[in-house]
């Protein structure tokens, strides 16, 4: 299979390599896929709670050329955006961007689910000190 | 010094025709052009006189008589026309035929075409190594068997069956033995009488013959074996293969079983070298390599390896100037990961992460230092990128993380 341009330069000089503090509460990490699969990608982003804007993005992929590709991409994408906007984020923007094959489609699903499940990693960490905060004050 | 690029590692999928197999081709296209069926005049018999030169230097490497060589298109024509035309002939002697889960596609999807006809077939599994034992053949024989169908040198990881034995077997239960030979025919010795084959598939393309022409040799005595033909027409080959003979194929076929034959010792020895210091280079130095298949009973030109926490299209991207090929389900059109491997019970992951490694006649030093280093470079940044080796390194045990996957 020929890859596109763009898988290649994604895969030679992938983006945002590396990882981010998973125990600050700034920080949301998703963990996707299974390595039985053979794709397994974790994203993490940290956000600037005043702002809700996503400040900086790191990746790791387990997979082919096109989930590198396709992570890659995502870290990209979501950097300076707002966490509502990273959220409308679509697989099928990243199919065209990279000119993915209908076989390698699965690659970008599961860049969208990892934006997603680091997003909604990073609300559940907001949440639990409010939570905390409102138990508190139950149980006062 | 740099070898030339790209570099071609994949010898189990095709190899290149020998410079003397092509010289010994060309004068068939042009000059000595004539149907070998053609009774009546010179270039009739030209051809004719060239396909059964042919057929003896490919029973000379058999051990069989010129006679019980057909020549067909390829292994899949030989492995189809082997098991379709047993069961057309001795259905009535019984319906049950006994292959192996690891077989190639042409041996698997022709049981499969006949257990829809009512056959039915047994699908012997393997050990962990790959190999099945000849017990297991003997075990799984009804008086309904009316043949098995054993492949001699795996595609995919190179191990090489016990066929003398479970030959021996067939034999004295009185069945019919096919073997698919498509890989050992012409790398090691294969003859036809000490390993008891009555069947055996083979192809030109796999020992330096052109594609498109390969034979199956065909039992004449203890047992004489009939086949019923697939195809109708002009009656050639006894009877089992009509259509024109492919004259300059078969020569090709021909000339490559002879230098097979005359240099199969220096070959193997000189193949066995470089895969031992490929395997070297790459398992002594990169840690969690594991073998697929058999380490002994395999071909010289094998090396089957699973790369722990990388995944195999992509090791093949980080490597693309040298030509091999990935058990990962990326790389196949179903998106399942090779079905021998899993067979042999090789965690998914680890089926992801395999790649072979095909050695050849061609194959130099040089390139085996190249493929190493490449290798090394590849899996060591690929590493860098997966998150499962940072899982790892961080003393998390992979088996028991709840993948949301799953």
């Amino acid at each position: 299979m020929a890859y596109s341009d763009k898988v290649i330069d994604h895969y030679n000089n992938p983006r945002n390599v590396g990882a981010l503090d998973k125990k600050d509460p700034n920080v949301g990490t998703g963990l996707v896929g299974a390595p039985e699969c053979g794709d397994v990608m974790k994203l993490q982003i940290k956000i600037n709670p005043e702002t809700n804007i996503i400040e900086d993005a790191k990746f790791k992929t387990f997979g082919c050329g096109s989930a590198i590709a396709s992570s890659s991409l995502a870290t990209e994408w979501v950097k300076g955006r707002t966490v509502d906007e990273a959220l409308t984020i679509k697989n099928t923007e990243i199919v065209k961007e990279l000119n993915l094959p209908p076989v390698k489609i699965h690659c970008s699903v599961l860049a969208e689910d990892a934006i997603k499940a680091a997003i909604s990693d990073y609300k559940g960490k907001q949440a639990e000190p409010q939570q905390k905060a409102e138990e508190a004050a139950v149980n006062a | 010094m740099s070898p030339k690029l790209p570099i071609y590692m994949d010898y189990h999928a095709t190899t290149p025709c020998d410079p003397r197999v092509v010289d010994a081709m060309v004068p068939y296209f042009t000059e000595m052009f004539g149907n070998a069926a053609s009774r009546n005049h010179q270039f009739g018999w030209q051809g004719e006189e060239a396909v059964e030169n042919a057929r003896k230097q490919v029973a000379d490497l058999l051990g069989s008589s010129s006679k019980e060589i057909i020549f067909t298109s390829g292994a899949t024509e030989s492995d189809n026309l082997a098991i379709k035309g047993v069961a057309d002939m001795y259905y009535e002697r019984g319906d049950h035929i006994i292959t192996v889960v690891t077989e190639h596609k042409a041996v698997l999807d022709t049981c499969k075409k006949l257990e829809k006809r009512g056959f039915k077939v047994t699908y012997l599994p393997v050990g962990s190594d790959g190999l099945i034992s000849p017990d297991d053949v003997k075990d799984a024989i009804t008086d309904k068997t009316i043949l098995v169908s054993v492949m001699h040198a795996n595609n995919e990881i190179g191990v090489i069956q016990p066929i003398a034995e479970i030959g021996r077997v067939c034999k004295e239960k009185g069945v019919l033995f096919h073997t698919d030979a498509t890989q050992s025919v012409g790398k090691i010795p294969f003859n036809v009488n000490d390993l008891n084959v009555d069947l055996a598939s083979f192809s030109a393309h796999k020992m330096y013959g052109p594609k498109g022409v390969g034979g199956l040799y065909v039992r004449r005595k203890n047992p004489r074996v009939v086949l019923v033909p697939m195809m109708d027409g002009g009656g050639h080959e006894r009877g089992m293969r009509s259509g024109t003979l492919n004259v300059t194929g078969i020569v090709g076929l021909g000339k490559a079983a002879e230098i097979a034959k005359a240099e199969m010792q220096s070959d193997h020895e000189r193949v066995f070298g470089l895969r031992e210091k490929l395997r070297k280079g790459i398992m002594d130095e990169i840690p969690d390599t594991y073998i697929n298949g058999h380490a002994e009973h395999r071909l010289a030109g094998n090396l089957n390896i699973s790369f722990a926490y990388v995944e195999g299209e992509s090791l093949l991207m980080g490597i693309s100037d040298i030509a091999v090929s990935s058990g990962s389900a990326c790389t196949s059109a179903s998106l399942e990961p090779s079905y021998v491997l899993k067979a042999l019970g090789v965690g998914e992951e680890l089926a992801h992460s395999s790649i072979r490694f095909g050695l050849g006649r061609f194959n130099t030093e040089e390139e085996v230092d190249y493929t190493i280093s490449r290798v090394n470079e590849a899996v060591n940044r690929l590493r860098e990128l997966s998150p499962l080796w940072e899982m790892v390194q961080e003393g998390i045990d992979l088996s028991t993380v709840q993948w949301a996957g799953e």
